[in-house]
């Protein structure tokens, strides 16, 4: 079973870094939540920071690509980006629509490209 | 697929209310959205060299998509524990809100604090919208079962996807892995944009997007916290001028 479990090191640091900083937000929720009112404020703010984070992330795998996406060029990636969410748009905010379209856009050109 | 009328005898048992919750993740387009983003996330684990039982315990136990890719690149590109920690509970601090206003939907005066651990957990983006959806056509004493049933179900596709993605990165050509692989930022930039409530939420959208290369010269390790605090600062502080002068007009 090493080879489907790895290290035990990584598990643990997985617990570390992604499990209990997930969690805690959870956990507060369940304990303190009562009190606390959806359109407050601070979570007006909070909501702005947590989705300028995932926009981040976003950016961060279309301008640093990982693995086998790096050898796709970079006009490429953002022209994918484009025309997925064009899709989006004129299909009503359809996701499915702008995911088919930047794909097709992405492995059609590198397909192109050879 | 419609759920049955909620004074049928098919809500009578626990057991019967969470089949049904089980049942209904055929009944969202969300689910094919959450199997192309977990396909991704296998992918992306396997070519960041994380193991298959790692991937499938990061979903079992993050349960958050963000999060997960959070971990996954910034430990795969070198980032310190400390540093991936702090950026995972930034981007998790999204679903206190959403469990403080998931949770009264479903209680009743019966239920206990301990009854509802298992759906803090299984609160994200994807459960969160459908609470709404589905909810109201359930009664209130099973919707716990529900939520189990719909959550541990969503949580299983998951899985699958996570080890079909895993197994393709390894076995695919490239040009396929490449596409397998932008399956997670397009799955996320469109969630995200359907999921804008408000002026704020679109400028922090946008914003985000286009400040994260600039931040990422900063190469401090935490470019995701920087462009994202700043991003969704700039937005906020929109939103609350806009207040202003909608208050002052008024």
């Amino acid at each position: 079973m090493t080879g489907f479990i790895g290290d035990w090191h990584a598990l643990a640091i997985l617990f570390v870094a992604g499990v209990i900083p997930n969690q805690i937000w959870r956990m507060l929720g369940l304990w303190f939540g009562g009190g606390i009112d959806e359109n407050s404020e601070l979570l007006v703010w909070v909501r702005a920071v947590a989705t300028a984070i995932l926009a981040g992330i976003i950016a961060q795998i279309v301008v640093q690509p990982p693995g086998a996406l790096a050898s796709v060029p970079d006009w490429l990636r953002y022209s994918a980006v484009a025309a997925g969410f064009a899709a989006f748009m004129l299909a009503r905010k359809s996701i499915f629509a702008g995911v088919i379209v930047g794909e097709v856009v992405v492995i059609a050109g590198k397909y192109w490209l050879g | 697929m419609a759920l049955p009328p909620l004074d049928s005898p098919q809500w009578q048992t626990s057991f019967r209310a969470f089949l049904w919750g089980a049942r209904s993740i055929g009944a969202t387009v969300l689910t094919l959205v959450l199997f192309a983003t977990y396909l991704g996330i296998g992918a992306l684990a396997h070519d960041s060299g994380f193991s298959l039982g790692w991937t499938l315990a990061s979903t079992a136990f993050v349960w958050a998509g963000p999060a997960q890719i959070i971990v996954i690149t910034t430990l795969g590109s070198g980032a310190t524990v400390l540093q991936s920690a702090i950026a995972v509970t930034v981007s998790a601090i999204r679903l206190f809100p959403m469990v403080v206003s998931v949770l009264p939907l479903m209680r009743t005066e019966q239920t206990k604090r301990r009854h509802l651990i298992l759906v803090a957990h299984l609160t994200a983006v994807t459960l969160w919208v459908e609470c709404y959806r589905f909810l109201p056509q359930v009664p209130r004493n099973r919707r716990i079962a529900f939520i189990h049933g719909l959550g541990l179900g969503l949580v299983s596709v998951c899985l699958i996807a996570n080890t079909i993605g895993y197994a393709l990165a390894a076995n695919l050509t490239p040009l396929l892995a490449a596409g397998m692989l932008m399956l997670t930022p397009l799955a996320f930039l469109f969630s995200t944009a359907r999921n804008c409530r408000e002026l704020a939420d679109v400028i922090a959208l946008v914003l985000g997007l286009l400040l994260f290369p600039l931040a990422a010269m900063l190469n401090s390790g935490v470019d995701i916290l920087v462009s994202g605090v700043v991003a969704g600062t700039i937005a906020y502080g929109v939103h609350r001028a806009r207040a202003g002068i909608v208050r002052a007009r008024a």
